[in-house]
């Protein structure tokens, strides 16, 4: 099991680190950006592929949960809360005592005074986990129809709140997000002197979450959860407390798509209200069906491919056409995935023999 | 609130909350034959509204809403017939997940063909500033057009179903699919029909309601929604209660900007109305709990 583990995260880093060398020697480093933007989006597809692949619940409303997290850090850290420490506020003369505000001055040299990104980080995940909670106890008691349009109906309740509210820049949304700064010397930002540094960063987040929920899978809690999408009767019918794991691994995949939302905003350095669109979500949920479902390793694969692709602007205005006919094809001709199509069985089987 | 003003409000909210209705019969007579919520519903609004709109440059009015709605059918049944009839026993998420897709294509063709300018048709009698006056409200003649023709709708669809052959037949396959198979109707020809006629009314409705509300190509998932939200409000799969409860949910909506309520936040209503339904009642308002249960969602 451990050498399995090894041998997994020896690969991944290794793929990682090729592609580094390779866009480095040809001369395409410019392919980092998109890369590292693919990879934060593959964390929330890897989340998502948990909830949808092996508890068996839809959600169309992953966007928002990407959305909340993004919100919220880009809106806490470019709030400037020097007049409030002036005016004598409390709370934000204690963050100032822990040295948890960082100061600046602005384009025309005013000085700043800005939350810590750390601490918007923190605020900006509580706040996914407890409105997924909250959210998840009463919507995954819904099956189906119900289930798909209720997490829909959250994704626009989302949207429409980011469009209507000042606070969130309207239509224009957030913008001049500064970095992330994880540690002294590594930062999430778009700079292209970092640009290698970020892409590390990005597949170090990408790969601790795979690894992450791999091993989860793997466990007791990874097996109650496809006993659950087998027959959710029967699971119950087992002592399985099936409400406690769907609603965990929704959170779970809430926070995944929060701390995407969160790094990908430091790093492009913004956010609009069409990150929480519903076709966002709707791409997300296309992109875990075309990896199959029940298929972290299709998920990533999958997503990783699609979202570069798109980025790179591949499939011009069609984009979101393009993901409308994936998905029905998809669902019509190989709803196991195409992973799963024959060739792939046979790579497959292959690789148990051995 | 003056009682003038009370009943300017009161036909705003019956004029949208029947649409809502006819777009949530749309979804009952496909749930009703085939057990699929089609997530394209909305689309074919707005395939009728735009394609009137289109037609119109060449033909008059009545003529280019008939070739609206008929040719918003074929788009139905082609649907059906390409992606849906051939498929054994789909699973509830794979049919969803399909018809997503065909709303995410359908409204992509459309943006490609019609462009994202809003458009509308000419109103039927009068002009934009024509108004009759009815119990002290003023309303568009319009607004009499959707009136009229939605009811019109909702009484010939249960003519329809209650006494015409191929309309019992479409509400036997509802019953039992099996039973029905075994008296010799062609249930797959049946829900066929449904996608049509689901695609007939919805594309009546998008003619009727474009003077007021203009069309658009993107449309169709905020009608969808909504008309979802009416659906389950009167129980999936109750045509009648759909009715009540797009009146309902038209009124309240007309009433939420009355008190001061923003109008960006009025999507929000609805959704939260249908949140809070099918956490609290989702056998809908007037729907029986022990008749739900035994649907499959």
């Amino acid at each position: 099991m451990a050498t399995k583990k090894i041998t997994t995260i020896a690969l991944l880093v290794t793929v990682v680190v090729i592609v580094q060398i390779g866009t480095q020697l040809t001369g395409t480093s410019y392919y980092l950006t998109q890369l590292t933007m693919t990879m934060y989006s593959c964390l929330l597809i890897i989340g998502l592929c948990l909830v949808m692949g092996y508890a068996g619940q839809i959600s169309l409303g992953h966007a928002g949960f990407f959305a909340i997290g993004g919100y919220t850090s880009a809106s806490l850290t470019t709030l400037n809360v020097l007049p409030s420490l002036e005016s004598g506020s409390s709370c934000v003369h204690l963050l100032n005592s822990f040295g948890l505000l960082t100061a600046s001055t602005s384009m025309y040299g005013d000085p700043l005074l800005r939350i810590h990104p750390w601490i918007a980080f923190v605020v900006a995940i509580t706040l996914t986990a407890l409105i997924a909670f909250a959210l998840g106890i009463p919507v995954l008691k819904l099956k189906g129809h119900y289930l798909a349009m209720a997490t829909l109906g959250f994704g626009i309740i989302i949207f429409r709140i980011v469009l209507a509210m000042a606070f969130f820049g309207e239509a224009d949304g957030i913008s001049d997000v500064p970095g992330f700064t994880l540690l002294p010397g590594l930062t999430v930002t778009g700079n292209i002197e970092e640009r290698i540094v970020n892409y590390y960063i990005a597949a170090a987040v990408l790969i601790s979450g795979f690894v992450l929920l791999l091993n989860l899978i793997d466990s007791r809690v990874g097996r109650a959860l496809r006993a659950i999408h087998g027959a959710e009767d029967a699971a119950d019918a087992m002592g399985i407390n099936t409400a406690r794991y769907k609603l965990y691994t929704f959170v779970l995949s809430a926070v995944f798509a929060a701390i995407a939302g969160v790094l990908l905003t430091h790093y492009t350095g913004g956010i609009s209200p069409s990150d929480a669109g519903v076709m966002k979500s709707v791409r997300y949920v296309a992109i875990v069906a075309i990896g199959g479902m029940a298929s972290l390793w299709g998920a990533l694969a999958m997503g990783g491919v699609l979202n570069f692709l798109s980025l790179r602007g591949l499939f011009g205005s069609y984009d979101d056409a393009v993901f409308g006919a994936i998905l029905i094809i998809i669902m019509l001709f190989a709803p196991e995935g195409v992973l799963r199509l024959s060739l792939w069985s046979t790579l497959k089987r292959f690789k148990v023999e051995r | 609130m003056s009682l003038d003003l009370f009943s300017q409000y009161i036909f705003a909210g019956i004029t949208y909350g029947i649409i809502y209705a006819i777009v949530a019969i749309g979804f009952n007579i496909i749930y009703n034959t085939t057990g699929i919520i089609n997530f394209a519903q909305g689309e074919f609004v707005m395939l009728g509204g735009m394609t009137a709109i289109s037609f119109n440059h060449f033909i008059p009015l009545p003529m280019a809403i008939i070739a609206a709605v008929l040719f918003t059918m074929l788009i139905g049944a082609l649907i059906e017939i390409v992606f849906i009839r051939w498929l054994e026993s789909p699973s509830v998420l794979r049919m969803i997940i399909i018809t997503i897709g065909l709303s995410i294509i359908i409204r992509e063709i459309a943006l490609h063909v019609w462009g994202d300018t809003v458009r509308a048709l000419p109103y039927f009698t009068g002009n934009v500033v024509s108004s009759v006056t009815l119990l002290g409200a003023s309303i568009s003649p319009q607004v009499l057009w959707v009136l009229a023709v939605c009811s019109c709708i909702v009484v010939l669809l249960s003519l329809f179903f209650k006494f015409t052959p191929l309309g019992k037949e479409m509400q036997a396959c509802a019953a039992n699919r099996l039973a029905a198979t075994l008296c010799g109707i062609n249930a797959k020809n049946m829900v066929t029909f449904s996608f049509m006629l689901s695609a007939a009314i919805g594309a009546v409705a998008g003619c009727v309601v474009s003077p007021i509300t203009s069309s658009q190509y993107d449309m169709g998932t905020g009608l969808a929604i909504k008309g979802f939200t009416v659906a389950v409000l009167g129980g999936l799969g109750n045509s009648m209660a759909a009715v009540a409860a797009g009146l309902l949910l038209g009124i309240l909506e007309a009433f939420s900007i009355a008190v001061g309520f923003p109008l960006a936040f009025q999507d929000a209503i609805s959704i939260s109305i249908l949140l809070i339904i099918l956490f609290v009642r989702p056998h809908g308002l007037f729907g029986n709990k022990e008749a739900a249960s035994l649907k499959e969602f």
